[in-house]
């Protein structure tokens, strides 16, 4: 698998991640090595087999709709970058 | 006083020849005086461990002390430690401090075990040498040249030193068993489910679990019995008692059939390490066991379907880093999209960043069928190998690691070099079935270790086997020379 420059830019952008154009080749490289390791199992013939999610296919456990939690809005606020009356403060959405 | 087994060290406390505070400001001080030739630690909490001290021997005084109450311990720097920063090994949690404790956190404060400090780490357990942390490598107390193994490599490397007789690690893909075969230390990685993972930083939410390092089977079992355990808060706990561990080690080895994993031995392995897991078997076979070779065909996929599964999941549980709620933000954001992808650029170092993209494209719109849903269908095939060994087997055994140490640099300019260094313990983790590993003798002076695999919830027969051989054995007493 051979990933175009193009493709990484686009992988980066969904990912969220900030990349430095000089650096696009590097990654181009070594994601390319990556997936090719990766697309071993593509050869693999899975006819008939049941995706495995869970190594004990276990199922997510429900509970009853009631209030569990209490307030820790200050303790969780303290830790974060920025925040103004029991807000977090990202730079301007809408003008 | 550092090399005293955990037992040894109950007796000393129980007798009053010598006291927590005691244990604990020794081996505090030998941190400070050897941690700058090993980088183990991140974080040590002089403060903090001597009051936890105090207050056990407190306890103890009040006739209330539990088996392991007093007992200094190592945290991994993934678990959530109240009021003492846990970084994961990034940048992107340089000043983080979680408001709540870890399920395990807690369960060692309800034990009375003091907490030294926090292990260092491959950056959000994404490594296999220990390279990828921000906070620099660890080195392997057998030679400080060479890695001690990751991404759990402080918690080994502290236990090899005499740091602690004790650390909890986490294991996705070999992260406790890989590390503690190559410092030559007992590690085990439970059953999936086995401990909580509430409070344990996320990295692949179906393959990650909490385990433990120390340097022989008993003090293994010991506090395997303290960490795991039912947690509600933690939606694939599994609600199943734990077994006494430490009182099952006496069960003998005559009758036990063992599956020698022939995959194991393959291409790539070291003649020295061969022979050395090959005279170990022997040794169990001495003990009343019987070996049969036993084929698993499809763990030949194991690292390409980890390396599909294990960033896919990765890729949705970081998201959560995006400079907003904690964690590092960037400078002088321009708009919003800007404040996410810089802060993730200059808070996630190049091996998450890679895996990450490795993981987003995996599943993105066109290419999940063939990725990530291909690679769960090769993980049943691969689980199905082991149900399937398990109907004529009690446990399997094989090299923890095809060689010994590596040196530092060796791998880091080549990922894919260093995800095949997994090559034998990432099957496991797809299974989800309990492995551990036990130091079976030296390579040119390094460790090498053998490890056990067992069916669902056998940990007690894998430490039992374990101890049994440690009994006639004394790889698990070596010190490294420079630490002994």
């Amino acid at each position: 698998m051979s990933l175009s420059p193009k493709d990484v830019e686009k992988i980066a952008k969904l990912a969220q991640i900030a990349i430095d154009e000089a650096r696009i080749p590097d990654y181009v490289s070594e994601l390319s090595r990556c997936l090719t390791l990766l697309e071993q199992i593509g050869r693999v013939d899975t006819t008939g087999i049941a995706p495995m999610s869970h190594p004990l296919d276990m199922y997510q456990r429900l509970r009853a709709d009631k209030v569990t939690e209490i307030d820790q809005r200050e303790a969780f606020q303290a830790i974060a970058p920025a925040t103004e009356a029991g807000l977090y403060l990202v730079p301007r959405v809408l003008e | 006083m550092h090399n005293l087994s955990v037992t040894e060290m109950r007796e000393a406390l129980t007798r009053g020849e010598t006291t927590s505070v005691e244990l604990t400001g020794a081996l505090l001080d030998r941190i400070a005086s050897l941690d700058d030739q090993l980088n183990a630690l991140i974080t040590v909490d002089d403060e903090g461990a001597l009051l936890a001290a105090a207050a056990a021997d407190a306890r103890r005084a009040r006739g209330q002390a539990g088996p392991l109450t007093g007992i200094p311990l190592i945290q991994k720097d993934i678990f959530l430690t109240q009021g003492l920063r846990t970084t994961c090994g990034s940048r992107m949690l340089e000043n983080f401090v979680a408001p709540f404790d870890a399920h395990v956190v807690e369960r060692c404060h309800r034990a009375g075990l003091v907490n030294l400090g926090k292990s260092n780490m491959d950056e959000f357990a994404m490594g296999s040498s220990n390279e990828t942390s921000y906070y620099g490598p660890v080195r392997n107390p057998w030679d400080t040249k060479r890695v001690p193994g990751g991404s759990s490599g402080g918690a080994a490397a502290a236990i090899a030193a005499g740091f602690a007789p004790l650390a909890t690690g986490t294991d996705t893909g070999g992260s406790i068993r890989q590390p503690a075969a190559l410092c030559g230390i007992t590690g085990i990685k439970p059953t999936y489910g086995r401990c909580s993972r509430w409070g344990m930083i996320a990295f692949a939410s179906s393959l990650d679990q909490a385990g433990v390092f120390a340097r022989s089977a008993q003090d293994t079992a010991l506090f395997l019995e303290v960490i795991a355990g039912y947690d509600a808060r933690d939606s694939t706990s599994v609600n199943q008692p734990v077994p006494n561990y430490a009182g099952q080690l006496t069960q003998n080895l005559e009758g036990l059939r063992i599956g020698l994993v022939e995959e194991f031995f393959g291409e790539g392995l070291s003649p020295a390490v061969s022979g050395l897991v090959e005279a170990a078997i022997a040794e169990l076979e001495k003990l009343g066991a019987t070996v049969k070779r036993v084929r698993l065909p499809s763990v030949a996929l194991s690292v390409p379907t980890y390396y599909v599964i294990a960033p896919a999941e990765a890729s949705s549980n970081l998201a959560r880093y995006d400079g907003v709620r904690f964690g590092h933000r960037c400078e002088a954001p321009e708009d919003l999209k800007d404040l996410y992808s810089r802060s993730r650029a200059e808070g996630f170092g190049a091996e998450v960043q890679r895996r990450i993209m490795i993981g987003t494209y995996a599943l993105s719109a066109g290419y999940y069928d063939a990725y990530y849903l291909k690679a769960q269908q090769c993980r049943r095939l691969i689980s199905n190998d082991f149900k399937r060994a398990f109907e004529d087997v009690d446990i399997l055994v094989g090299p923890t690691t095809p060689e010994p140490a590596f040196r530092l640099g060796e791998k880091t300019d080549d990922p894919v070099k260093m995800y095949l260094s997994d090559i034998n313990t990432i099957a496991v983790n797809l299974a989800g079935l309990p492995g551990m590993s036990i130091p079976v003798g030296f390579a040119s002076g390094l460790p090498v270790g053998m490890q056990l695999i067992g069916n669902y919830f056998d940990e007690g027969r894998l430490l039992a086997v374990a101890h049994q051989y440690q009994r006639e054995t004394d790889w698990h007493r070596r010190l490294p020379p420079q630490f002994s």
